[in-house]
C-alpha cells in the first residue's frame, strides 16, 4: 500500500519534475503551474472553475480584437485589451472548441492589460475574454465566423 | 532545432514597452491524426511562456494546444527604459524549453 501511494505521488510529480529540471521555473512557480484541469475541461464554465473563476460580470472595458470572419481556423489572431485597473490575469477561450480554454495569461508587476496571440478555432463561435482584477472576474465576447476549422485539420 | 526558435522584439513608447515574439513550435494538440497511418499525432505544445523585464517576471502565459502553430505573442509592460533587458522563456509538455533575450529599443 505504501508503495502504491508512493508510485501515485511520483507519477503526479514527474510532470512537475520535468518543468523543474528544465531549470527555468523556480520550484515556487511550478506549484501554481499549468492548470491541467482547466485546459482539459470541455465547457466554458468548467474551464473557468479550473482557473478559480466562478462568476463573471460582463464588462464594456474589455476590447477583443479578432476578425469577424476567419478564413483559416488554425490561425485566428486575437488581441485583448482592457482599461480595468489592477489586472491579474487574462484568459482567452473559444466557446465551441473541444476544450474551450486556449490561453491564460498571468500578469504581474508592471504588466499592462494587453495581450495578443493567435489561436485555433474548431468552428464558428464566440471568443471569450475573461479578465481577473481585484479578485473579480469580468468577461467580454466576440463572434468569429470560421470557414475552415483549425482543430484536427 | 538548430536555429533559434524565438524571434523577440521590444519597443518603447512613453515608458510602456510592447514586446512582440514569434516562436517556432509545432503546437500539436494530440487530437490530430496522421492521414497515412491513422494514428494520433502525440501532443506537443508549449505550456508556459514566461516574460521577464530586467529579470523580474511580468507575464506568465499558460497555453493549451489550441494556440496556433508557430505562436505569436505580444504583451506590454510599464516602466520601461531604453536598454532594459527583456527575456522570454518557453517550455513545452515534452520538457523542451528555450529562452531568448533582447533589449528595449
Amino acid at each position: 500500500m505504501q508503495r502504491r501511494t508512493f508510485m501515485k505521488g511520483t507519477l503526479a510529480a514527474s510532470g512537475v519534475a520535468v518543468a523543474v529540471s528544465a531549470g527555468l521555473l523556480s520550484p515556487r512557480a511550478v506549484l501554481a503551474a499549468w492548470p491541467k484541469s482547466a485546459f482539459e475541461a470541455k465547457s466554458v464554465p468548467d474551464a473557468l472553475s479550473g482557473l478559480g473563476i466562478s462568476t463573471t460580470a460582463t464588462s464594456g472595458d474589455i476590447k477583443i480584437k479578432a476578425p469577424d470572419i476567419a478564413e483559416n481556423g488554425a490561425v485566428v489572431p486575437v488581441t485583448v485589451q482592457t482599461s480595468i485597473a489592477g489586472v491579474t490575469s487574462i484568459s482567452i477561450l473559444a466557446e465551441k472548441n473541444g476544450s474551450p480554454l486556449t490561453a491564460n495569461f498571468v500578469l504581474k508587476g508592471s504588466a499592462q492589460g494587453f495581450v495578443a496571440t493567435r489561436i485555433k478555432m474548431q468552428k464558428t463561435s464566440a471568443v471569450i475574454a475573461v479578465v481577473k482584477a481585484g479578485g473579480k472576474a469580468y468577461s467580454a465576447r466576440k463572434e468569429v465566423k470560421v470557414t475552415i476549422g483549425g482543430c484536427g485539420g | 532545432m538548430a536555429k533559434k526558435s524565438i524571434r523577440l522584439r521590444a519597443s518603447n513608447k512613453g515608458g510602456v514597452a510592447t514586446v512582440k515574439a514569434l516562436i517556432t513550435h509545432p503546437m500539436e494538440t494530440g487530437l490530430r491524426k496522421n492521414k497515412k497511418t491513422g494514428k494520433k499525432i502525440p501532443a506537443h505544445f508549449i505550456q508556459t511562456v514566461s516574460g521577464k523585464h530586467n529579470g523580474k517576471e511580468v507575464i506568465l502565459c499558460e497555453w493549451g494546444g489550441a494556440v496556433s502553430k508557430n505562436p505569436y505573442l505580444s504583451f506590454q509592460f510599464a516602466g520601461a527604459k531604453k536598454g532594459d533587458s527583456v527575456e522570454l522563456t518557453w517550455s513545452d509538455n515534452k520538457g523542451g524549453s528555450e529562452s531568448a533575450s533582447t533589449k528595449v529599443r
